[in-house]
């Protein structure tokens, strides 16, 4: 194993085996904390999956939460959440898109820019409950809306904005300079140079940074229950001053309740949660990769 | 086709390579190189960019080995045993033949420390202030730095930060010292530094020294070989010879057209 | 002469059509500096929130009584307003969650940037971007029905809601954070350095622990900032897992209630608007922002005056 060759000066004693036990050991501890969030991952997810299948059922999907665990379902809540998703959708993502595009092709590099830019990242940084804090003050008691899902999504719409924002402006800044220099060659000005050749090639990009967005926004819990200040909804909303759950919420309401039977509930909750999730994430990695092809032809 | 010359061959060479061929991936880099590199002197390796005299230099000290895609065919011996075999350790390798690269390096420590590094990973048990004293004098480095040893080396200049790459490699006493084009990131003033410390090492070290500089080849060095670009951008050794002889009366006309600048 | 014309009029058609376009990109133009704007406007909005509605409470409660004092029962009588058992009860989770989450977040980063090879990279960043995704009820569920009946065969007598278990699994959950920030800083050490200590004959550990790490370390030291500022922020996990038990002690077996947990509670219940109860989640609220964006401030700070430069 040791090497054949000489050793040169006394005082430069290689020490070879114990570098390479106490390498091994350091390898070993490395490797074991990878382990860890895997390890984790996987068996929460059995969990998650061994409690919550055996209430699968699409009674499940269209039923009203209920006092008795057997016919409970999760209708109003996932009414709730498309709701919530489609309104939080209108609004952060033309705001978004407008701050990125502005901050991208317009700012000049000023201290009012800086601010901008300092800000975003603060907030991206800021807890959830905070936003709620800030719907349920504003939106909900100045503006008068009410507990209504317009609060709600203007709320949440503030909460991924900064997400949105900042995978805007990647996918605008992954648009080569030389689409930009072509355009303005041909005498365009810059509103057409945006909107006929960035914005185009740019729009994969930023679809995707919206789905990864709005993922983030459908498991948000605390500026919900903030907002709406209910966990148990039996109706589903008709209209955008209504009052309304959503899928979190009413995953924590069944987790709340004392009987077990409610826990596998609340599993299944989560098991659709997960789905939606799942497929959203699927579908922008789908869209990363074929505009990833696109570009390089 | 390489002229090995018979007196190139009987030398006391520090490191020998043999039938060494390196690929990357699929593609064969380096081809069928056989050079013997003599003892306590200074060796050239020229030749145009992309002829893998780099590539050559860096199996010298198995650095290829941090390439996954890089796979070394052939041997390279030192002290009479082939560093690629099984039984030995690359990182014993390494500090026995050191290695000094083209941008300056110095570790983000002060200019103590980046030479006591070397020094606490290979084990040294004696005095440390001694010993970085020592190397940086070997460096010529110490007269402009020995009052500020624990500032950061990023204070020194570009010249200043090779010479303390160069202390640095030479701390932990290595037998020979591969050096990647080390003063082409320099101006012409430490150019000449570096190559005067070049000289003076060679007492104590053999260097094997890559350069893309023709004039500093002819400077600095007593042996050179030539490497050239051959059939599917391969590169290879064209002729190893003296120095002298190299520059003026090769062997190979490609290393005349090379030398007289015919092309680059 | 007719050329002339000619020219003159699709002149000024081009004109008068600019004239149209230069009009649309100014109005367009303002309108994206509003977009803008709305992100400076949302800070504002919360910090005038926070403060005023903070106000309506320090009017009738004095801040001192309220930073200093040991008893949080805003609702029960005998009435008392101080949060320091809520930070006490945010401080002690975070704590086991930072145990947990920061040194197994900086190997898994040491892992994946100087060990890992290729192969097996593009197979763990996906695996740890799913768990950072993960919504935290479902950390909070996890934590409730797996790892605190499990804590409670290792400790008898352990509490159904009690701070170790919210730690531990709040701990996993910010794995990913400080892996992925910490792997980042180390990327950007270059290849140079560590080229240079692999020279010297040092071994992969050593190169990692004692060049790679100390070289990236204020862009690991800040994300062990930003990653303590999202767990003090947490709310459903502590909601559901940690209790309700405003408590000033540091033992994580006992229930503990967190600020965020706190203002959970206080929003489903039915405390009308505009009274005491009611602006006490916007004090709490404050003190928790007020935390995080020292600490947001702090990690971001650290990260440009002592970036490295190489």
């Amino acid at each position: 194993m040791a090497s054949e060759l000489r050793p040169i000066s006394d005082q430069l004693r290689r020490r070879r085996t114990y570098r390479r036990v106490l390498g091994g050991i350091f390898y070993g501890l490395f490797l074991a904390s990878v382990c860890v969030g895997i390890v984790g991952l996987v068996v929460l997810l059995y969990e998650v999956l061994s409690n919550g299948l055996p209430w699968m059922n699409w009674q499940f999907i269209t039923d009203y939460p209920s006092r008795h665990p057997e016919e409970a379902g999760l209708f109003s809540a996932l009414m709730g959440t498309m709701w919530l998703m489609a309104m939080t959708a209108l609004f952060t993502v033309p705001v978004g898109v407008g701050a990125a595009i502005y901050l991208e092709e317009y700012a000049p590099r000023n201290i009012l820019t800086r601010v901008i830019e300092i800000n975003v990242a603060n907030l991206a940084g800021v807890p959830s409950i905070v936003y709620g804090l800030l719907g349920l003050a504003l939106f909900v008691t100045w503006f008068q809306l009410g507990r209504s899902i317009l609060a709600g999504s203007m709320t949440l719409s503030l909460l991924v904005l900064p997400i949105v924002i900042i995978s805007s402006r990647e996918a605008i800044r992954a648009v080569p300079d030389s689409y930009r220099q072509a355009a303005y060659a041909m005498g365009a000005d810059q509103w057409q140079v945006i909107k006929q050749v960035i914005l185009p090639s740019a729009a994969p990009g930023i679809l995707t940074g919206t789905i990864l967005a709005m993922s983030r926004a459908i498991g948000e819990a605390a500026p919900v229950i903030a907002i709406s200040a209910l966990v148990y909804l039996t109706y589903v909303p008709a209209h955008p001053m209504d009052r309304f759950t959503v899928l979190p919420i009413q995953i924590y309401n069944w987790i709340a309740r004392p009987q077990d039977e409610f826990r596998g509930l609340a599993a299944a909750g989560i098991i659709v949660l997960l789905v939606i999730l799942l497929t959203m994430n699927a579908i922008a990695v789908f869209l990363r990769n074929r505009y990833q092809v696109r570009s390089e032809e | 086709m390489v002229l090995e010359k018979e007196h190139m061959k009987n030398v006391d060479a520090a490191l020998t390579a043999k039938n060494l061929n390196v690929y990357y991936g699929d593609f064969l880099a380096i081809k069928d190189v056989n050079m013997a590199m003599k003892k306590n002197s200074v060796t050239a390796l020229i030749g145009p960019s992309g002829c893998g005299k780099s590539t050559f230099l860096r199996c010298l000290n198995r650095m290829n080995d941090l390439i996954t895609s890089a796979s070394v065919r052939g041997e390279i011996l030192f002290e009479n045993l082939n560093i690629y075999s099984d039984n030995i350790d690359a990182t014993e390798i390494r500090s026995r033949i050191g290695m000094v690269f083209q941008k300056p390096n110095p570790f983000p420590k002060s200019i103590y420390q980046n030479i006591a590094f070397g020094l606490k990973v290979n084990g040294f048990s004696g005095d440390t202030d001694e010993a970085v004293e020592r190397s940086l004098r070997q460096a010529s480095l110490w007269e402009e730095v020995k009052d500020r040893l624990n500032d950061s080396a990023f204070t020194l200049s570009g010249g200043q930060q090779q010479r303390l790459c160069i202390a640095r490699a030479l701390a932990v006493e290595p037998e020979v010292l591969l050096m990647d084009e080390p003063a082409s990131a320099l101006d012409p003033i430490a150019t000449l530094a570096i190559e005067d410390l070049v000289r003076d090492l060679k007492a104590r070290y053999t260097i094997i020294i890559v350069t893309h500089n023709m004039q500093q080849a002819a400077r600095v060095s007593d042996e050179t070989a030539f490497f050239m670009v051959g059939e599917n951008r391969s590169g290879y050794l064209v002729e190893h010879d003296d120095t002298q002889r190299i520059f003026t009366n090769p062997s190979n006309v490609k290393t005349e057209e090379y030398i007289t600048g015919r092309f680059s | 002469m007719r050329v002339e014309e000619s020219k003159n009029i699709s002149d000024q058609i081009i004109s008068r059509r600019r004239g149209a376009i230069r009009i649309e990109g100014f109005i367009v133009k303002w309108v994206f500096f509003a977009c803008a704007m709305i992100s400076i406007l949302t800070t504002t909005g919360i910090l005038f929130t926070l403060i005023y509605q903070a106000t309506s409470f320090f009017n009738e409660i004095s801040i001192w009584e309220f930073l200093t004092g040991t008893r949080w029962t805003p609702i029960l009588k005998p009435r008392s307003y101080g949060v320091l058992p809520l930070v006490s009860g945010t401080l002690l989770v975070t704590l086991i969650a930072a145990l947990v989450a920061l040194p197994t977040g900086l190997m898994t980063a040491i892992f994946l940037s100087e060990y890992a090879p290729d192969k097996l990279r593009r197979v763990v960043k996906p695996v740890l971007e799913v768990l950072a995704g993960i919504p935290t009820v479902v950390y909070g569920y996890f934590a409730l029905t797996f790892v605190t009946p499990l804590l409670q065969t290792v400790f008898e007598g352990l509490i159904v809601f009690n701070a170790l278990s919210a730690g531990l699994v709040m701990g996993v959950m910010i794995i990913p954070m400080v892996s992925s920030l910490s792997e980042d800083a180390m990327m950007a050490v270059p290849r140079n350095l560590r080229e240079g200590a692999y020279a010297l004959g040092a071994t992969r550990y050593e190169v990692s622990i004692k060049i790679v790490v100390p070289a990236a370390l204020s862009g690991i030291i800040a994300a062990f900032i930003l990653a303590i500022s999202r767990a003090i922020g947490e709310t459903m996990l502590v909601t559901i897992a940690a209790g309700a038990t405003p408590s000033l002690s540091f033992n994580p077996m006992e229930s503990v209630q967190t600020m965020t947990a706190y203002i959970v509670q206080l929003s489903l219940g039915e405390a009308p608007v505009g009274s005491l109860e009611y602006n006490t989640i916007f004090a709490v609220g404050l003190v928790l922002f007020a935390m995080t964006f020292v600490m947001n401030l702090l990690g971001f700070w650290i990260v440009r005056r002592f970036r490295e430069s190489y």
